[in-house]
Parts: C-alpha cells; structure tokens; sequence
C-alpha cells in the first residue's frame, strides 16, 4: 500500500518533470510528422486511400520526378560519405596522433570553423570561387547537368566536414590508453595499431556517423535551395527529394503547389529515410555490436 | 648514434602531421578568408585581383555601410537574435528538468520517455512542415518570432534532454539526500544540483544555437514576412535577387557570419561535447 503511492509520486514526478519537453517534442516533431501521413490518404477532405501515391509512382512526370530526385539523392550521399568519412576520419587521426600537442585544440577550431557557417554563406563564397567572373575555374560547374550536382556534393562536404571530424576525433581519444600502450609493447607499427586496434574500436561510431549523414543528405534541401531556388537546375540535375517536396507542396512558377501531393511526398521520404535507418540498424550496427563482445 | 636518429624521424614525422594538417587548415579557412579580404575592397579592387589583399588604393569600408544601410539588415539581425536566443533558453530548461526526471525517477515509464527522445534525435521534421504551417495559421502566429522558437524547441529538444541525462547521471545522490533531508521540495533538489550540469548546459545550449540561426528552411516557411525575416533568409534574398552592388553583399555575408564563429571560437569545447556525447549515445 505505502510503496504504491509512493510509486505513484514518483511517476507523477517524473511526468511533471518531463511534460515541458515532452509537450514540445510531440506537438511540434511528433504530430506534424505523423499528421502529414494522415492527410497524405486524403484530397482536399475526401479520404481517397492511397491515390496520392499512386498518382506519384505511375504518373509519367510525377514518377520521373520522384525517380531522380531519389537517384540524386543516393549519388548526392554516396559522393559525401566516401570522401567525408576518410577525410574526417584522416583529420581525427592526426589531430588524436600525439604529434601536435598544444596546437590541438588551435587545428580543431580551424577545420570547424566552414561548419558555422550557413548553406547561403557556404554556397555563395564557393560559387564566387568557380564562377567565370573570377577565372578561377575555366568551366562552368554548376551549369553543366554532369557537373552540378557533385559540385554542390562537394560544397556542403566542405562545409559539414566538421562534424564527423569532432565525432572521430571524440572517439579516437575515448580509446583506452592501456590498450594502444600494450601494441605499442608488442612493437606495433603506428599504421598498423591505426588499422588494426583503433579503426576496429570506432566502427560503431563510423556507423553512426553515417547513417546520420544518410538521414541528413536524405533530408537535405538548403544547399541546392541557396544556390538555385526551387528549380533546381540545369534541367533538374540538381533536384532531390526535398525540393521535389518543397515544389510539390509550395508550387513553383507556373506549378500551383498541392498540400495533399506533398504530404504524400514527404510521406514516401520519411518511409526511404526509416527503411534505410531499420536495414542499417538491423544489419550493419547488430554486427558492428556482436564484434565488439 | 641511434638516439640521434630515432629523434630525427620523430621530429620529421611531428612536421608530416603538421603540414598536413595546415593543408587541411587552409583548405577550411582560405575560401572564408577570399570572402572577408574582398569585403573590403572597392568593386574594382575585388574584381582585378580577388586573391589580393586590399591595399591603400582599394581598401574600403562602402560595403559595410551600405550593407548595413540595406532595407531590413539591423531588422533582419535583431529577428535571428530573439530566436536563435529564444529557443536556445527554452530548449536547455526543458532539456534540463526532462533530463532530471528521467534520472531521478528510473521506471519503466522514465525509459520508455528517453528512449524516444533518441528516436527524436534523428527525427526528419521538415517532413511535417505542411502540418506544422496549417497549426501556425491554426494558432494565428505565422509570421511571429513564436512560430519558429516552437518549432525549433520541438526539433532540438530531445538532443537536449540525451545530453543532460548524461550529465544528471553523473551526480551523485549524496547532495540530494543532503537536500531533501533539509526539507526541500524536488522542484528545489533540482535547482541545488542544477549548477554541477553547468558543462552539458552549455553544450546543449552551443549545439541548439548553430542550426537555428543558420537555418533556412523554416524561416522560408514560416516566417518570410520582412517584419520577422532572420538574417540568413534575408541574406538568401539579397544574394537571390539580381544584385550587382558584390561590396554589399560580400560586406552583409561576413557581418552575417560573424556571431557564430566567434561564438564557436570561445565555445568550441562545450559544443564539441555536446555533438560527440549526443550522437554517439
């Protein structure tokens, strides 16, 4: 009797401590998110099942939108993670090497530094960079289909580099010392305690890194937006999936936008993003734990 | 003999990992650097030599005045302020007292709570942006400062409260023993403990500050009007619309820049605290 009521004190305390975050939290990420599935079955306020979806998958414009907006997206994250997570990961190693002592913290903030800065700030100094009034490049990059869309790759790589490099960097120095000390014993080469002891011991956070990268590239929609508004050219090269959902649901020139289409949109997005999320933590992170043990 | 040598490799390998990493250094800061040079130089001076330092003849101050000049900029500047400040205060004091909770009172229920804030974490809320204007028109608060530090706090918050829980976990219950016994209520408890979590405060407070100010999407959505455009929305605008006044714009981008480096410049270690201890949970 007495430890129910305290029992009940306690969780009514612990409601009363969370309910701030947790009213925030639901309201503002929750329903929205969940909302939009919802109104993703509807036209106008007329339940039509999943038309909507179909129209997006069959319709002969609809679906090649969709279609490339995706495979952009996928080359979009291919290009950033296979040079982000080396670079990073290179960067981490030398700051985490022992070899640069007081200068540590001075590097860190430098290559931190583009990953303050905004997508507009970042997309108009490297587009002043390449562009022809400046002759610094003889081609233009972001004017070719062929060239735009790994350009603009390498632009938010440059910009966002910061922050798989901090997350490395906390990882490599979170390694026990003893173990590094015991290779070190045993006379193992720098290289090889890198590979073999260190990289083995990150795997997890490399994962995580990337499936962060995953959901934010996924998810991504300033840097094209600030350097070409919503029409994401030329010839919608640069198109991913979320200026196709902000054209979709906003409209665009000519185009009147469609609250139900984009809710349908943003729906198919949120079901790549958790699809891609669940196969990775299924698969790839279970090993990665396993391995650990 | 040997010696000697040995401390020859060591020292031409300190060098090796110093150069690279000033390669690396260069590679971050020297476009920002072609950026800031060129606000002050004279139109002139920025388009013969960009990569030139500004010299006696082409060194001028016209484009921060302009910029500054420029329709809604101090505006623009003061809206970002209130909501970047806004949301980060409203995020760490919800983080913190969700954080105590889910510490203080350990149920099945308390677990359930944290274990969807980290779901929270990696939530793609721009996703819900249809819903979330029909609530703004719903609630009459389009267009206001409100709109977005809702929002915000709703995105950042759960990143907020999986950093305090880190910290609230590192107390020990001497001090809240010590408290109760002297008769304070839990409200108070936590007010007593609150400054030994000061560090993940001002990790959650760094990490909450970065993405609100410099983002883009939902100022373009929500808050588009001139009255409460922040400054990174307008900056988009003024490079948008067809501009050829480059001192202006050049001048406008470093102002808008700079809060946020030098913020990161003085709180870099909170803020690397707050991404490594935050994520990698």
């Amino acid at each position: 009797m007495k430890s129910n009521t305290l029992a009940r004190r306690r969780r009514r305390q612990l409601l009363l401590f969370t309910s701030p975050a947790l009213a925030f939290f639901l309201l503002f990420a929750v329903f929205p998110l969940l909302s939009t599935i919802y109104i993703s079955f509807y036209k106008e306020d007329v339940f039509v099942g999943l038309e909507n979806f179909v129209f997006l998958f069959t319709n002969d414009e609809a679906s090649e939108r969709l279609l490339y907006a995706f495979l952009h997206n996928c080359q979009f994250f291919l290009i950033a993670a296979s040079i982000q997570l080396p670079t990073a990961l290179w960067m981490a190693a030398l700051l985490t090497s022992g070899r640069v002592r007081r200068m540590t913290s001075f590097y860190r903030t430098l290559l931190f530094i583009p990953t303050t800065l905004s997508v507009v700030i970042v997309g108009f100094i490297w587009r002043l960079i390449i562009s022809p009034l400046w002759g610094i490049v003889d081609y233009p990059l972001l004017g070719e289909p062929a060239t735009a869309l790994p350009t603009i790759t390498l632009m938010s790589v440059w910009q966002y580099l910061g922050i798989p490099m901090v997350f490395l960097y906390s990882a490599l120095l979170s390694i026990p010392s003893n173990i590094i000390e015991a290779a070190q014993v045993d006379g193992a080469s720098d290289l090889r305690i890198f590979f073999r002891i260190k990289i083995p011991l990150i795997a997890p956070q490399i994962g995580i890194i990337t499936i962060l990268t995953f959901i934010w590239t996924f998810n991504g929609f300033d840097i094209i937006y600030a350097l070409n508004g919503g029409m994401p050219g030329p010839d919608y090269a640069t198109d991913v999936l979320g200026t196709l959902f902000y054209r979709t649901f906003f409209g665009w020139g000519a185009d009147l936008g469609n609250q139900n289409l984009g809710a349908a949109t943003a729906t198919v997005i949120f079901f790549i993003i958790l699809l891609g999320t669940a196969a990775y933590f299924a698969t790839v992170q279970r090993r990665l734990k396993a391995s650990q043990l | 003999m040997i010696r000697k040598k040995g401390r020859f490799q060591i020292k031409s390998k300190n060098l090796a990992v110093h150069l690279s990493l000033i390669f690396f250094a260069i590679l971050a800061i020297g476009p920002i650097f072609i950026i800031i040079i060129n606000s002050f130089k004279t139109s002139e001076g920025i388009f013969t030599g960009p990569l030139k330092l500004p010299n006696s003849e082409t060194f001028t101050l016209d484009g921060f005045k302009r910029a500054v000049a420029q329709g809604n900029f101090v505006r623009n500047y003061a809206n970002s302020t209130i909501i970047t400040i806004g949301s980060t205060v409203l995020t760490v004091i919800c983080s913190c007292l969700a954080a105590y909770g889910i510490t203080e009172y350990t149920t099945k229920l308390s677990k359930l709570i944290a274990g969807l804030f980290t779901i929270g974490i990696m939530l793609p809320v721009t996703l819900g942006t249809i819903v979330i204007i029909k609530m703004m028109v719903w609630l009459n608060i389009l267009n206001t400062h409100i709109s977005l530090i809702l929002v915000y706090v709703g995105i950042f918050v759960p990143l907020g409260v999986i950093l305090m829980v880190t910290n609230f976990r590192t107390i020990s219950n001497d001090l809240k023993e010590a408290a109760r016994i002297d008769g304070a209520n839990e409200f108070k408890t936590f007010l007593i403990v609150l400054p030994l979590v000061m560090p993940g405060v001002a990790a959650v407070a760094a990490i909450t500050m970065l993405p609100v100010w410099n983002d883009l999407w939902f100022p373009l959505i929500l808050t588009a009007g001139p009255k409460t455009q922040t400054l990174t929305l307008g900056i988009q605008q003024f490079v948008g619309t067809y501009n050829n006044d480059w001192q202006a714009l050049l001048a406008g981008l470093v102002l808008s820049a700079i809060p946020l480096i030098l913020l990161f410049t003085i709180f870099s270690k909170q803020f690397i605290k707050g991404l490594s201890d935050g994520y990698g949970k």
